[in-house]
């Protein structure tokens, strides 16, 4: 089997890429390992979506649907396969794909990668103590609770203040069962602030700052959980101990890029830890573009729907016959943690997205002959800016720097 | 005639399937969900070569047969095996002369082709290790395995060869006439016996005592360990091991069956009242990163898939405790299964089998006809031909359901996983290698929690994940 676009993964930055593609009249097949479109968004019932890209509020679901809607008006260029898991993706641009239907080969002339991000697990945390049942990423928490109408405990521990692990604590609230606490690490919370407040504050779940996990206690189901305040290097003190009788923790402890599948085809960026890419979505390998969360875990599903769109285009002007140069690298400076895109041809002009190290009060970005000021920068909320290439000429390198003013 | 075998991991398995080529009843009783879940569980899953144990040993008399009989075995049942080989380390001339020492032993021991290689030979070979490694003992007969597939293997095949297998049983106590053993009372039901085999474990030393027979007391001795994404798989190619002190082999590096990276155990040893502590401790866990680096000075602790922690039966005599009791005449240890016990298991299965129960308790085991050697393990459809898996999903659309994405497990192994036994998340995972990935199950636990309850018929409250009180999920969010 042969198409132009191999799009792989049907969640947000999948479906934009899809419907990207199919308008400039090219042949698209998206393959879907889930048994529906929309990737995670269908588990997340909550409200917030699509602020930017709608300008208006919509649940994940209905996020979701607009894109389902609008690949099922491209039925005759895009090709939807779910419950179909791409196995594997070769030098030859064939990838091997899966399904109860068949098992096939696909040839494509361009590949979208749209794979998303796992969550960090509990195992990964290294965390001293038993290995009880009772313990969910947030994710699975979700799935369980949205998806397959399961309750996942009665009494609760969170941990990780990231959007996630908040959200998680008024769902699991709003459905009896009673959260004790969300625990985080960093002296400041790790997800948005409007989600402190609309899901802690609201429900007085009370929120503990510096604080660890020191230990995991049940040798069958989960009995207590152990939390110790922790000092800067986020090594816990000893004499902080404060103990939760638990049945079930929920951990939010951050996304990682799954990237596994493009091993030996693509570069990866460190400090991401996902797809490297330019600004036009193209990877380090010329027919394979990467959109959303396994390039780099973004705040806003927008985001995501946005970079999707972007790799859908130039993918498809990739099988138009035009070329794209990777261009110069975009390179994390002064305060910053990380950026996406990170590199940069002057094709057009660049929709930066970048985290800073720590939380800021006034700071200034600096991008080659660019400058912004901007205030409350938190790590935890992304700074997305769009740069004039004008600013941006006759560099060979593109540093990314934020001055505290 | 009817024998009994208290406790289902590795040795008690091989001992029932060992048991099942003859003319007698055999039941394997064991207390946990599932076979192969106490000791078995969590170790270094080694075949050891058998350099490591003291001339004269029982542990030396069993090692390097038992270990030359899992290319067979393996075979016939259906797991895997690496002989990848092992070094022991040397770092200094005191740890060279130790390698020289165990190589002699080993020879006495039987232990085919070791042989010391300098430090070229061994970086041309494992390049990550340390490079002022200075000389180390080579042993290509050491290998790797997944220890709970071979009790799972060995019970699967005795189970179509007649064994009864009862899980979720409890030995606690035995009836006597006299000084023999006539029953074996569980926490469910009184079994008539005639002979009975102990191969309880850690709790073997309970055993022997409520049947009033000898044993040696045991303690458990912790490993905890660390394993890491397949990414590193081959950071080595052969078990690693430092030069073994009088307690311990140290602590190792080695690759995986399924192509992982494990490093551990410690070697902690608790009181005899600490049995089921399979907890880790952050000391544990730093002081395994800290020793391995010396063995392979780079590792990427980011990479962590999980820490976990076993224990290994140990006793005064560090010495296997395996015979027919003088005080109860028809009752028979196979006790204090420390390292090599994995290794030594298929050889003690049959020395029992024909030694004990044939010479030394004259009983007359007639060979039963019909006994199938042969076990056939789940299909795993990532792994053939593509022409081979159409056909298959032509056939059966859920072998085209991919359910684990880490370890690519279809939906047709979790389905066949449960037509065989399994009954909880972890009797899926330790037969599918599903949930065992880098995601942890993060993709596919609770697809996995859907197919258990769709096939068991049951709700998905009372599925739990690998003990009666361990439940996964509550009540429906709504009715």
């Amino acid at each position: 089997m042969k198409t132009d676009v191999l799009v792989i993964g049907a969640g947000a930055a999948g479906m934009a890429a899809a419907i990207a593609a199919a308008k400039r009249n090219l042949k698209v097949v998206i393959a879907e390992r889930d048994e529906i479109t929309g990737g995670i968004l269908n588990q997340c019932i909550h409200n917030g979506f699509g602020l930017h890209y709608f300008r208006e509020e919509l649940t994940g679901p209905e996020y979701a649907e607009r894109f389902r809607e609008q690949l099922s008006r491209y039925t005759g260029s895009i090709e939807v396969l779910t419950d179909c898991h791409v196995l594997k993706l070769d030098r030859n641009k064939k990838a091997l794909l899966v399904s109860p239907k068949n098992v096939f080969e696909l040839e494509a002339k361009v590949v979208v990668y749209a794979a998303g991000a796992r969550e960090r697990p509990f195992g990964s945390l290294m965390i001293p103590g038993d290995r009880p049942s009772g313990i969910f990423t947030a994710g699975v928490a979700q799935r369980l609770m949205n998806i397959d109408n399961r309750k996942v405990g009665r009494r609760a521990l969170i941990v990780g203040s990231g959007d996630i692990g908040m959200i998680m604590a008024r769902r699991l609230t709003l459905e009896g069962i009673e959260v004790v606490g969300v625990v985080e690490r960093l002296p400041y919370p790790g997800g948005l602030l409007r989600n402190v407040i609309q899901c802690l504050k609201d429900f007085n779940i009370p929120l503990y700052l510096s604080s660890t996990v020191v230990e995991v206690k049940g040798s069958e189901r989960l009995e207590e959980v152990v939390v110790a305040r922790v000092d800067e290097q986020f090594r816990p003190i000893p004499g902080t101990e404060k103990s939760f009788k638990v049945d079930t923790l929920v951990l939010s402890v951050g996304l990682i890029p799954q990237v596994e599948m493009l091993n030996g085809l693509v570069t990866l960026d460190k400090r991401t830890r996902g797809i490297a890419c330019s600004n036009t979505g193209q990877s380090s390998n010329e027919w394979i573009f990467a959109a959303g969360n396994c390039t780099a875990v973004f705040d806003l599903v927008d985001y995501v729907t946005k970079e999707g769109e972007r790799a859908g285009e130039y993918a498809s002007r990739y099988v138009n016959g035009e070329r794209f140069s990777l261009g110069v690298p975009i390179v994390p400076g002064e305060n910053v943690m990380l950026t996406f895109p990170n590199y940069y041809n002057d094709v057009d002009d660049l929709t930066l997205y970048l985290r800073c190290k720590k939380p800021m009060e006034k700071a200034l970005l600096k991008v080659g002959g660019f400058e912004k000021t901007f205030e409350d920068l938190i790590p935890s909320e992304m700074i997305v800016v769009k740069i004039p290439k004008q600013k941006l000429s006759n560099l060979d390198r593109i540093e990314v720097k934020l001055e505290e003013v | 005639m009817r024998v009994a075998v208290i406790g289902a991991g590795v040795v008690g398995s091989l001992i029932a399937r060992e048991l099942c080529k003859y003319d007698v009843e055999v039941l394997l009783i064991e207390k946990n969900l599932d076979v192969g879940w106490g000791v078995t569980k969590a170790n270094s899953a080694i075949l050891h070569a058998g350099y490591d144990d003291p001339v004269g040993s029982v542990r030396a008399r069993f090692c390097s047969v038992g270990n030359a009989m899992y290319t067979e075995l393996s075979r016939e049942l259906d797991f895997e095996i690496k002989r990848t080989g092992s070094y022991v380390l040397a770092f200094n001339d005191e740890e060279t002369a130790v390698l020289h020492k165990l190589l002699v032993q080993g020879e006495k021991n039987g232990v085919p082709n070791l042989s010391i290689h300098d430090r070229e030979t061994i970086l041309s070979r494992e390049p990550r290790i340390n490079p002022e490694v200075k000389m180390g003992l080579w042993a290509p007969t050491a290998g790797i395995t997944e220890p709970w597939m071979v009790a799972i293997a060995a019970v699967e095949n005795a189970l179509e060869n007649g064994l009864k297998l009862f899980l979720n049983e409890e030995v606690v106590d035995f009836e006597k006439q006299g000084n023999r053993i006539v029953g074996v009372i569980t926490n469910k039901q009184v079994h008539r016996v005639d002979v009975v085999i102990n191969a309880a474990g850690l709790f073997a030393d309970e055993i022997a005592k409520l049947a009033g027979a000898e044993y040696v007391p045991l303690h458990p001795r912790k490993g905890q360990y660390i394993l890491l994404d397949k990414k590193l798989g081959n950071t080595v190619r052969s078990v690693i091991f430092p030069t073994p002190t009088e307690k311990s082999k140290g602590i190792l590096v080695l690759p995986t069956i399924d192509g992982g990276l494990l490093l551990g155990p410690t070697a902690e040893d608790l009181p005899s009242d600490r049995k089921n502590d399979l907890t880790t401790t952050n000391e544990g866990i730093q002081s395994v990163k800290d020793f391995v680096l010396k063995l392979v000075p780079e590792i990427d602790f980011s990479l962590v898939v999980k820490t976990f922690a076993g224990l290994r039966p140990e006793s005064p005599q560090k010495d296997f405790f395996i015979g027919k009791s003088e005080i109860v005449p028809n009752f028979v240890n196979a006790m204090a299964m420390r390292s090599p016990g994995l290794t030594a298991a298929p050889a003690i299965a049959k020395y029992i089998a024909e030694e004990v129960l044939q010479q030394q308790m004259r009983l007359n085991l007639t060979t039963k006809k019909g006994f199938k050697p042969e076990r056939k393990g789940i299909r795993k459809y990532a792994e053939l031909s593509l022409e081979e898996w159409q056909r298959a999903v032509k056939e059966n659309p859920s072998a085209g359901r991919m359910i684990c994405f880490c370890n690519e497990v279809t939906e047709a192994e979790i389905v066949e996983a449960i037509r065989r036994g399994a009954r909880t998340l972890d009797g899926v995972k330790f037969r599918t290698r599903a949930m065992f990935g880098r995601c942890q199950g993060g993709f596919c636990m609770s697809k996995i929690l859907k197919i258990l309850e769709r096939e068991l018929k049951t709700d998905a409250s009372q599925i739990v994940l690998k003990s009666p009180n361990s439940w996964v999920v509550d009540g429906k969010v709504r009715e």
